[in-house]
């Protein structure tokens, strides 16, 4: 099929890039790292308190992070196509006979592959803190970040080439992934908020996601939250993929 | 497989292009035809804004035409992007690459885009390098290659598919003189050798000249003439004549002169030069020169000019190229 094979020649030109100049992966594993440290201990001590979910502070705080980690490093995506777009090179690939659906899939395959190596990163300093999960509760919460991540990058280069500039587009950025993170209760679990903020959170899917995440990390797989973050993480990518190809075909409009 | 084999590779009928813009709109091609035959070189020569690059982003399927048609190497623009893709290869005028990117990779990977394996790729990539006098910057990233250099790897790039038609937007630009040669070198090349179409948009008057076996002259988003450069010479009425006198006394009488030579157009005076236009100006020489004598018109200086594609352009639009 010519649709995987034009996402692999994309994927690893993009992934080559990438690997060229790894500051900006560095970087993005830096900060959960450094919430990890400054941020985790303070958690700790009041875990135990009413309203909290169940299971240990580093398992309600870990999946936050990780889901903090695939929105924001997802969402930041779009900067790197304004880019290519300037440069030329999203036209030299558009005049291409390449699969519209494979430009962006191919840099979206690169941007996931970056997550969940930042996302193990992110797991295996949490153990040394004192994260303790099965294994395969690893594996599905990496699923689970990885779908995640790939929608926010379908979104992201889907807005950053309807903008087509960084001016416009950081705000666009901030002013969505901060709510969204903030209502999804990733530092501090939602059951601790007054109702109105409870009520607005539920609307916010990403919220069902962390949630599902932190169920998984408690060992409680089979589970409706479990099922209902996993369905919304699958109807997030399905719907960003097809806005962002969208987004592709519509740049010869 | 479309049938290309004899018909024309690009046939477009009343391509037209509006742009919305924040007030109203622009009509950037207000209504295209074109006909290009296989293995020709066209020139597509126009000042800025003329609507060169919106046309060509039309014919690449880069852009959707507001109205008309076109079809493209055998495939209809509408119905088969796809095909036409597959069998053009296109140059943008502004750039195809990324700084950080190593040149021999983003060859590579644009031809594996089409369909060629790594190993063709390379091999195609590094000998159009080389004719193009880029050999040895396979390993550079494209961001340390001077101007020259980038714009000679763009159209490598554009190349690399072999493909049948190839759209050149302004390829010269930023080019040094020698560059510039080796580039028209290179391109009646690859029509001689492999029988690629080339249709080039340029700004260059001499370009358009040397390069084109047919130029097509655009303005304010039309085709205002179109022929070969001889024919569209031809169309200027004549060579250039100024005459330099000594004196104002004798501009009169020097214009009476050249004025009663057959097929010649009004003369203008400005100062002590007298200019005029004559069909054949090589040949009306000696005889101007002996009337002058005996008039007693005592002439300084007198030129012939063939007419160049900027008094074509200045003939059909009023305006210069240079505007
Ligand atoms: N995306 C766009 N949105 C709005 N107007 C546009 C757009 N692209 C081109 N135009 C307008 O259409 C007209 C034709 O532009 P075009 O780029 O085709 O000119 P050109 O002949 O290639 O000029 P140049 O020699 O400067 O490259 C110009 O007036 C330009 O401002
Ligand atoms: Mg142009």
């Amino acid at each position: 099929m010519t649709f995987f094979k034009d996402t692999w020649i994309v994927f690893s030109r993009a992934m080559r890039l990438s690997l060229q100049n790894p500051l900006w992966v560095i970087i993005g594993i830096s900060q959960p790292i450094l919430y990890l440290a400054l941020f985790g201990p303070l958690l700790q001590a009041i875990a135990g308190a009413p309203g909290f979910p169940p299971g240990d502070a580093w398992q309600i705080f870990v999946p936050g992070l990780l889901v903090q980690l695939g929105v924001f490093g997802g969402f930041f995506v779009g900067f790197g196509i304004i880019a290519e777009w300037r440069a030329g090179v999203i036209e030299r690939m558009l005049v291409s006979p390449a699969s519209r659906t494979a430009l962006i899939a191919g840099r979206v395959l690169r941007d996931v592959i970056v997550l969940i190596v930042q996302a193990i990163i992110l797991v295996v300093c949490a153990m040394f803190f004192g994260l303790s999960v099965p294994f395969i509760a690893i594996v599905l919460g990496l699923i689970i970040i990885a779908m995640l991540g790939a929608s926010a990058s379908f979104f992201s280069y889907a807005m950053a080439l309807a903008v087509k500039s960084e001016d416009a587009f950081a705000p666009i950025v901030n002013s969505i992934a901060l709510p969204i993170l903030l209502l999804s209760g990733i530092l501090l679990p939602m059951s601790l908020a007054p109702v109105w903020l409870q009520t607005l959170s539920d609307i916010n899917p990403f919220k069902h996601v962390v949630t599902a995440i932190r169920a998984v990390f408690r060992n409680e797989i089979v589970t409706g939250e479990v099922g209902l973050g996993v369905g919304i993480a699958i109807a997030l990518v399905l719907i960003a993929a097809f806005v962002g190809t969208r987004s592709f075909a519509n740049q010869t409009k | 497989m479309p049938a290309i084999a004899d018909g024309p590779i690009i046939e477009a009928r009343g391509l037209k292009r509006t742009f919305k813009i924040r007030k109203g709109t622009v009509e950037a091609v207000k209504g295209i035809d074109l006909t290009v035959q296989p293995g020709e070189i066209v020139g597509f020569l126009g000042p800025n804004g003329a609507g060169k690059t919106t046309t060509l982003r039309m014919l690449c399927t880069l852009l959707a035409p507001t109205d008309g048609t076109a079809t493209v190497v055998g495939c209809d623009l509408r119905d088969d992007p796809v095909g036409v893709r597959r069998r053009i290869g296109y140059v943008a005028q502004s750039g195809t690459t990324t700084g950080e990117a190593v040149a021999g990779q983003e060859i590579v990977s644009q031809a594996q885009l089409y369909g060629i394996d790594r190993k063709t790729a390379t091999e195609r990539g590094k000998a159009l390098l080389k004719s193009l006098d880029l050999d040895g910057i396979w390993d550079r990233k494209c961001g340390s290659l001077s101007g020259g250099q980038r714009r000679r790897l763009d159209i490598v790039m554009g190349l690399v598919h072999e493909p049948k038609l190839v759209f050149l937007d302004e390829p010269t630009t930023g080019l040094d003189p020698q560059a510039r040669a080796n580039l028209w070198h290179h391109i009646r090349d690859l029509r001689d050798r492999l029988g690629t179409t080339i249709f080039l948009t340029t700004h260059y008057m001499d370009e358009a000249d040397s390069l084109s076996d047919r130029i097509l002259i655009v303005d304010g988003g039309k085709v205002v003439a179109q022929g070969t450069p001889q024919e569209l010479k031809q169309r200027v009425s004549g060579d250039a004549i100024t005459l330099t006198l000594r004196g104002r006394k004798d501009t009169a009488q020097a214009s009476e002169i050249i004025g009663g030579f057959e097929g010649a157009d009004t003369p203008n005076v400005d100062g002590n030069v007298v200019r005029a236009h004559l069909p054949d100006g090589s040949t009306a020489l000696p005889q101007l020169l002996r009337a002058l004598d005996k008039a007693g018109v005592d002439a300084i200086g007198l030129e012939v000019a063939r007419p160049t594609l900027d008094d074509v352009f200045l003939t059909l639009t009023g305006r210069s190229l240079r505007d």
